[in-house]
């Protein structure tokens, strides 16, 4: 009876996430504008196609790929690992033990209930992003868009489960964030967040299809803006949820070993 | 004469006390260093993707602009290494109402939180911006003036000035809307855009990068200096500039302190 109480449950969850985004909105606020980044490479990029363009990208590739770069980041952002870092070192992780849902499901609806919120965000964006470009850019292919959805979840779920198993990690050491940080500074530089992973040099960029990295942006925003043929995109969504499953895995064995060393402070 | 003797005493003070915390996490000190060299990396790698198709960006040749970015792993240094410790504590104080005590002390209270905290392995940005400096000078096939250097490091001076007024003006806000570790990441990620020549950059974010929040100042003037390129009225701005923004800092920071009621009664 397990599976129907967790589903019952998980309306009034999402309900209390969204209130809680909404409490906090000036936060809320700040840290969408502090994933301002894809604008500022968009400014650089456009700067440095106005000569000539580079490779296929001109100018107006550039501003569809980087505005498409700001959606995406925006509705696959997961801030987890720092979320546990507190709770666990504060011992506040207790409260969610106690609760007959699996935590990682309530660390999830958190994050997912979120959503709406920035949705007020990108989907103005969205529409500035139609206006400038045209459709033209935009992918046609109704196989594509469906792929697009998918790549969007996988994206999400890859975020949200290298965010939760590094945040297991501060079962084990003092604090984790470092290795968050690690990780985004990686993260930065071979999603494509920065530099569509296109532009780099063949050899980086086999071993760029081999990293969860690019899945994270790179993925949903190509299919997006029609980088790709359908056998391309099919087999890149393939990598992408081979690494859904990957962390995945990663997230439940490192959660189990930690538990077992988690230890609650205070009365 | 004597108080600026009793504040170099305290400042003394505080570093021996950040250096001695810094002992007891040995396996930070070894991942930071690590994680700085490694992010220094990455900072270099757009400017090597973007100057692969290219001889020159916006009138910045390939060694020229990577001046630009080692002057931003310079003050990023400076920023993570001696300005953005000091200056989160600050945000928990007042969250905690543990901003009582530093109040209490006989001392300038914005000079007590602004030392409070150092983090020494920061300095290996320091010399990554040395050998990058290196590099480009090399790429550029000659050495930099003596007076080219001079300017530089002055500007640097100023440059250190700036980044701590906008920190203190950042943590100013601390006071009207409590949580402020979003505003630290909302000013590092506009701070990234100063590894770019400010040129580049046109119309607005031109606009606000020159006057509201000086990244030009920071990173493009000191290469330009560096490069013999940048004329002496330019240096006086510069100063004028950057002790403008310590003054704004310095009065918006007494009015704050000025409101501030502790946490709980």
């Amino acid at each position: 009876m397990k599976l129907p109480a967790t589903a019952r449950a998980l309306p009034s969850l999402f309900k209390v996430g969204f209130a809680e985004a909404v409490a906090y909105r000036a936060e809320f606020l700040v840290w969408m504008f502090s994933t301002t980044m894809p604008l500022i490479m968009l400014a650089l990029w456009c700067a440095v196609a106005r000569d000539a363009p580079v490779e296929r990208f001109g100018q107006k590739e550039f501003v569809a790929y980087f505005l498409a770069t700001f959606i995406v980041r925006q509705l696959t952002g997961s801030w987890v690992a720092w979320e546990m870092n507190f709770e666990i070192r504060r011992g506040t992780l207790a409260l969610r033990l106690l609760r007959p849902i699996h935590p990682m499901l309530t660390f999830a609806v958190q994050n997912l209930s979120a959503q709406p919120l920035r949705l007020v965000v990108a989907l103005p964006m969205a529409a500035i992003w139609l206006g400038s470009v045209g459709a033209g850019q935009l992918s046609r292919d109704p196989v594509l868009w469906i792929a697009f959805g998918a790549a969007m979840l996988g994206s999400w779920l890859v975020t949200f489960l290298t965010s939760f198993a590094i945040g297991c990690l501060a079962f084990f050491m003092e604090s984790s964030i470092k290795i968050m940080e690690a990780w985004l500074t990686l993260f930065f530089v071979f999603s494509g967040y920065i530099i569509p992973v296109e532009l780099f040099p063949p050899a980086v960029r086999v071993v760029g299809d081999w990293l969860p990295f690019r899945y994270q942006i790179g993925l949903p925003v190509e299919l997006m803006t029609a980088a790709h043929d359908r056998q391309a995109a099919l087999a890149l969504l393939g990598g992408q949820w081979v690494w859904v499953s990957v962390m995945l895995g990663g997230a439940i064995l490192l959660w189990r070993r930690g538990l077992e060393r988690f230890a609650a402070y205070g009365g | 004469m004597k108080g600026v003797l009793r504040y170099l005493r305290l400042l003394g003070a505080q570093v021996r006390a950040s250096a001695l915390t810094l002992l007891q996490y040995r396996f930070d000190f070894i991942a930071e260093g690590l994680l700085e060299i490694l992010w220094a990396m990455t900072a270099l790698v757009p400017l090597f993707v973007v100057f692969r198709t290219r001889e020159s960006v916006a009138g910045w040749s390939f060694g020229e602009a990577l001046l630009v970015t080692g002057w931003f792993i310079l003050l990023q240094g400076i920023l993570d290494g001696a300005i953005n410790p000091s200056l989160t504590s600050v945000v928990e104080h007042i969250r905690t109402g543990t901003l009582d005590f530093v109040l209490l002390k006989p001392a300038d209270a914005q000079f007590l939180v602004s030392t409070a905290k150092f983090q020494p392995w920061r300095a290996t940005n320091i010399l990554t911006a040395g050998v990058v400096f290196v590099y480009a000078f090399h790429l550029l096939g000659r050495a930099p003036s003596l007076s080219g250097l001079l300017s530089s490091v002055f500007l640097l001076f100023t440059s250190t000035l700036l980044l701590y007024s906008i920190w203190i003006l950042t943590v100013s806000a601390a006071f009207y809307v409590v949580k402020i570790d979003n505003l630290s990441f909302l000013f590092s990620s506009i701070f990234d855009a100063a590894r770019w020549p400010s040129t580049i950059f046109r119309g607005v974010l031109s606009f606000i990068f020159t006057f509201v929040i000086p990244l030009a100042l920071m990173t493009t003037y000191p290469a330009l200096a560096m490069l013999g390129r940048l004329r002496g009225s330019t240096l006086l701005l510069a100063l004028a500039g950057s002790v403008l923004f310590a003054l704004l800092a310095r009065v918006v920071w007494l009015g704050s302190i000025g409101k501030y009621t502790s946490a709980s009664s």
